[in-house]
């Protein structure tokens, strides 16, 4: 077999070159999360139940909402109290607007408390290893082995009351939130640990971490320059769903009594002992904050589901 | 002999998120009783496609089978209800091995189970009979000790007997077409010898007619009589191996050949590839679709498609222009 | 595998003793068990003084929980306060199954969980029992339809599902098919306790009142598995081993069933064996609003009590449950994939 009636091929320039665009990793994650549209139905929800928590406020004061009245106590939804009375007769949309701003806080709270420990401790014991790490690996175990509830009841019993109350932004707020945010937080890294510690297990051993080293890089720089900004994506995600853990979480124990104290309002605590009144067919206690919280868990739950699909590093597609 | 598969203008497309992509674009051939032909042509031209369409293994949606006949035994199997296809073709008739058979065998069942279901599924056979043949198919495709390897499961086996396993699979039932997605591409060169050898030996003994895709012209040296060179959805060339290697027409055909790096090259001679860059699938083709990259284009070539016409005995091509000449047929 | 087994018992007991120790530590301050054990009776202060050596809390954290472990009855403990001591002590230790005694109950503290473990288990089960099948069938349907409506449907409810906090189902079932149902006239479903007093303790009763609960506990689980189950049915269906299976001609049941099923459920299961801690928690909130005489409303009165020996009691419990069924997910699953069992 002779190949020598192929003839001289002559190069031809290289025309009709298909050009993909240049997009930056953020516009390539938002052009994604974009499609998704149950995360940007959740995200818009998301606005609209913040707003309603805060510009809500302009219409009813605090006063109002801790106003208490027993001669109309228990009254269904009406044009006056549209969402109706408690069993003190109190104006129940007026306290979900002000125990919407309580929970969303202690939600966002909770998760940077979280995050933040969850992260450190996380990226310590993954980058260093050693001993600190099996120490810090048995803890992180240890705490994620007791269900969160019940660690969180103990704890809330243990500090409970010890906090006194402070006054923030021309509100007065029980010590307990405090309390709630701290217990909460401090139960949920692990979930975060977890998570970078095996992000930094994997980054670490890439070659441009070693590049990076080799270039004299500080550790501290390796590591908050270099690998946590490669994990982010996982880290954005479960603090997106830690806020919705936390809400939930704090709605549990104020449920249950253990929770923020009254007077302040919280989604939970208003659905405390609603149940005793079940009987009576009186649905408006409980309706209203449940409605609220699982809107809200919803929303957050559809944002992280884009947010995770979104920021995949292995999808390039855009 | 006679013909037991006769394609004609088959059209395939994906309706994707990102628009329509053409896959296969009016392909036609046939196969004789017995005949080992090869189809090449580089990744995304449409030949593993055009085959799955036949067999219709693509799942539709998205994939769509716009137009086309594929004749098989005097029955168009295009036109087969899923439950006749799946019972009477698949695994039955016409069998298909695929590329990686690490990820193409089931790893919780083992070899024998993923053997036997194709028995017991198409020709009814009870468990110890069964169990027989599927010992008896490992023998002959070369696996040892095949009794025991019946209970064995895929990762215990080596990439060329899993390949081989595979093959066993495929011919289970005695069908009359192999259809072989670049089976040899996974594997060491050595295995890729072995198999290959074992194909022919196959083919002679069940007089198995077979269409062995690659994209590697060496393999097609050892294996096929017939070629088909495709690209961007079309049969660019049709000829006998002879041919091809001998006296190939085509542009891409010749591109592709004096690509292939050579022992007898001089030293400073720099490797041949072709200029520009894949086509662009998700447009729908207009003319020539190899008219960017080729150097002897001329306009024609850019707006009309020009379909497969005879250069010579069983030799066929779509080309405008005589590359002898240079100049247009 | 009996050598993986073994070694992850072992890995077991030295956290079982650390979280043992996290929890009494954290449990020192929480409360005045003297308040709690001597109610109104409690005044004069030598008494109180008694009772603190009684219950071995004059001394440091470390031997309280030295002695928590091994008990103090084979040495003496000083009771009447002249710094000399005399009494043997009359506590046998976790090791031994003692847990103390409960301050609310004087009883046993074990014998007190153990008279509840039973109803919570038989709620645990009968709800992951549900979870399981219907996150199975669901799951699969879903997969096998997707991007239909039935699937979007589907899919929908499983966020709306598992976004709901457990009281919001407890609360909405109630009013549904007991509030509401009885005023329409309708046969209703009970929502305190096991059985109606009235009738009896009988099978029947207890059945039926577990109908509202079971569901309660198991609608987030099951909202979410189901979801979990559909993506790993289509990550298989993906799969080249399916495409192969295709070809062969064989049967979609088959693929599906078997082929698709057998390699998804390696997954499925490793998530359903972590799903404890979720149900334990959930029965919590369940068991309170349900007024179910189980371990979890055990815990909450408890706790807010300050009975410190039935917390520790349950705590621990639940902490050796845990990573019991952590062990057997994990061995279960080495088993049944053969990559693992037969490396």
């Amino acid at each position: 077999m002779t190949v020598e009636n192929i003839p001289e091929l002559t190069p031809v320039s290289l025309q009709d070159e298909i050009e993909t665009p240049v997009l930056s990793l953020t516009q390539l994650a938002w052009r994604r999360f974009r499609r998704h549209r149950m995360a940007v139905a959740g995200a818009v929800a998301l606005v609209l139940l913040v707003l309603y928590c805060t510009a809500g406020s302009l219409f009813f004061t605090e006063d109002y909402a801790n106003f208490n009245d027993l001669s109309i106590k228990l009254q269904a939804p009406s044009q006056e109290h549209p969402f109706g009375t408690d069993t003190i007769g109190r104006d129940i949309l007026a306290r979900t607007i002000y125990g919407g701003q309580i929970s969303l806080l202690i939600g966002l709270t909770a998760m940077l408390v979280e995050i933040i420990v969850g992260v450190l401790i996380g990226a310590f014991t993954g980058y260093f290893g050693g001993w600190l790490d099996a120490v810090l690996m048995r803890m992180t175990e240890a705490v994620l082995i007791v269900p969160q509830i019940f660690l969180l009841l103990v704890m809330a019993k243990f500090f409970g009351g010890s906090i006194p109350d402070i006054h923030l932004f021309g509100r007065d707020f029980s010590g307990s939130v405090i309390v709630i945010i701290l217990i909460i937080g401090l139960t949920a890294w692990p979930y975060t640990a977890r998570i970078v510690r095996s992000q930094f297990l994997s980054i670490k051993e890439n070659e441009f971490i070693l590049a990076a080293r080799a270039n004299g890089a500080s550790t501290w720089s390796i590591i908050f320059g270099h690998i946590l900004p490669n994990s982010i994506a996982p880290i954005v995600v479960a603090a997106t769903l830690g806020i919705a853990n936390a809400i939930t979480l704090e709605a549990y124990i104020s449920f249950l009594g253990l929770g923020v104290r009254p007077p302040t309002a919280t989604w939970g605590n208003m659905l405390e002992g609603a149940y005793n009144y079940i009987d009576q067919g009186i649905y408006w206690l409980w309706l209203f904050p449940g409605l609220l919280i699982l809107l809200i868990v919803l929303a957050i739950n559809f944002v992280g589901d884009g947010l995770r699909d979104a920021l995949d590093p292995r999808s390039r597609a855009a | 002999m006679g013909r037991i598969l006769e394609v004609k203008d088959l059209v395939t497309r994906f309706h994707t998120a990102e628009g329509t992509v053409y896959a296969v674009n009016g392909v036609s051939f046939h196969l004789d009783e017995g005949e080992p032909l090869a189809v090449v042509g580089e990744s995304g031209c449409g030949k593993s496609v055009t085959m799955m369409s036949v067999l219709r293994l693509l799942p539709e949606p998205p994939a769509q089978i716009a137009s086309g006949t594929a004749f098989f035994k005097g029955r168009d199997l295009l036109k087969m209800s899923e439950e006749v296809i799946e019972h009477d073709v698949r695994g039955r008739e016409i069998a298909m091995v695929f590329q990686d058979p690490m990820t193409s065998l089931n790893p919780v069942l083992t070899i024998g189970y993923q053997i036997e279901e194709s028995l017991k599924a198409h020709l009814d056979l009870e468990d110890e009979p069964a169990r027989e043949r599927a010992a008896d198919l490992l023998a002959q495709v070369g696996i040892p000790e095949s009794p025991k390897r019946l209970a064995a499961y895929p990762h215990q086996f080596s990439g060329g007997m899993r390949q081989r396993a595979m093959i066993a699979m495929a011919l289970a039932c005695e069908p009359s077409l192999l259809i072989a997605d670049e089976p040899t591409t996974a594997l060491d060169v050595t295995i890729q010898a072995q198999i290959v050898e074992l194909m022919l030996e196959l083919r002679q003994r069940r007089k198995l007619s077979l269409i062995w895709i690659t994209h590697d012209l060496g393999v097609v040296a050892g294996l096929a009589e017939r070629v088909l060179v495709m690209y961007a959805g079309y049969i660019v060339e049709e000829a006998t191996v002879d041919d091809l290697y001998d006296r190939p027409q085509h542009p891409y055909t010749l591109a592709l050949l004096a690509a292939l790096p050579r022992v007898d090259r001089r030293r400073n001679q720099r490797l041949k590839s072709i200029p520009g860059a894949p086509p662009n699938l998700l447009v729908q083709p207009h003319g020539c679709p190899f008219a960017p990259r080729c150097e002897f284009a001329i306009s024609r070539c850019r707006t009309e498609n020009p379909g497969l016409t005879d250069v010579g005995p069983n030799h066929r091509i779509a080309c405008w222009i005589d590359v002898r000449t240079r100049k247009q047929r | 595998m009996t050598r993986y087994i073994v070694r992850r018992l072992l890995q077991a007991v030295p956290l079982l003793f650390f979280i043992s120790l996290l929890l009494f530590v954290m449990m020192q301050n929480m409360g005045d068990p003297l308040a709690t054990m001597g109610g109104r009776t409690m005044t004069r202060s030598q008494d109180r003084a008694r009772l603190t050596r009684q219950l071995g809390l004059d001394k440091p954290v470390i031997v309280q929980y030295f002695f928590w472990l091994i008990g103090n009855d084979w040495t003496k403990i000083d009771l009447d306060g002249d710094g000399i001591a005399e009494s043997p002590g009359i506590r046998k230790g976790v090791l031994r199954g003692d847990f103390g005694y409960s301050l609310v109950n004087r009883k046993p503290a074990m014998e007190v969980i153990l008279e509840r473990l039973p109803n919570t288990l038989l709620l645990m089960v009968s709800a992951e029992v549900v979870v399981i099948l219907g996150s199975l069938l669901l799951g699969i349907y879903a997969a096998l339809r997707q991007y239909s409506l039935a699937d979007n449907v589907v899919t929908t409810l499983s966020f709306i599902g598992y976004s709901m906090p457990i009281f919001f189902v407890a609360l909405g079932l109630m009013y549904i098919f007991a509030v509401n149902f009885k005023a329409w006239g309708l046969p209703y479903l009970p929502t305190v306790g096991m059985f109606d007093p009235r009738v009896g303790k009988s099978v029947w009763q207890v059945a039926w009142h577990m109908i509202l609960p079971i569901f309660t506990i198991a609608i987030t689980s099951f909202a979410a598995n189901s979801r979990y189950v559909r993506s790993t049915m289509l990550e298989a269906m993906g799969q080249d081993y399916i495409r192969t299976a295709r070809s062969k001609g064989i049967p979609r049941r088959s693929i599906v069933f078997i082929h698709a099923l057998k390699n998804a459920s390696l997954p499925i299961i490793t998530v359903v064996g972590l799903d404890l801690p979720f149900l334990l928690g959930g029965a919590v909130v369940t068991e309170r609003i349900f007024a179910w005489p189980g371990m979890g409303r055990l815990f909450l009165d408890h706790v807010s009590r300050a009975d410190t020996p039935v917390v520790m009691g349950i705590l621990m419990l639940i902490a050796v449950a845990v990573i019991f069924f952590q062990i057997i997910t994990d061995v279960l699953y080495a088993w049944l994939d053969p990559r693992i069992r037969y490396h």
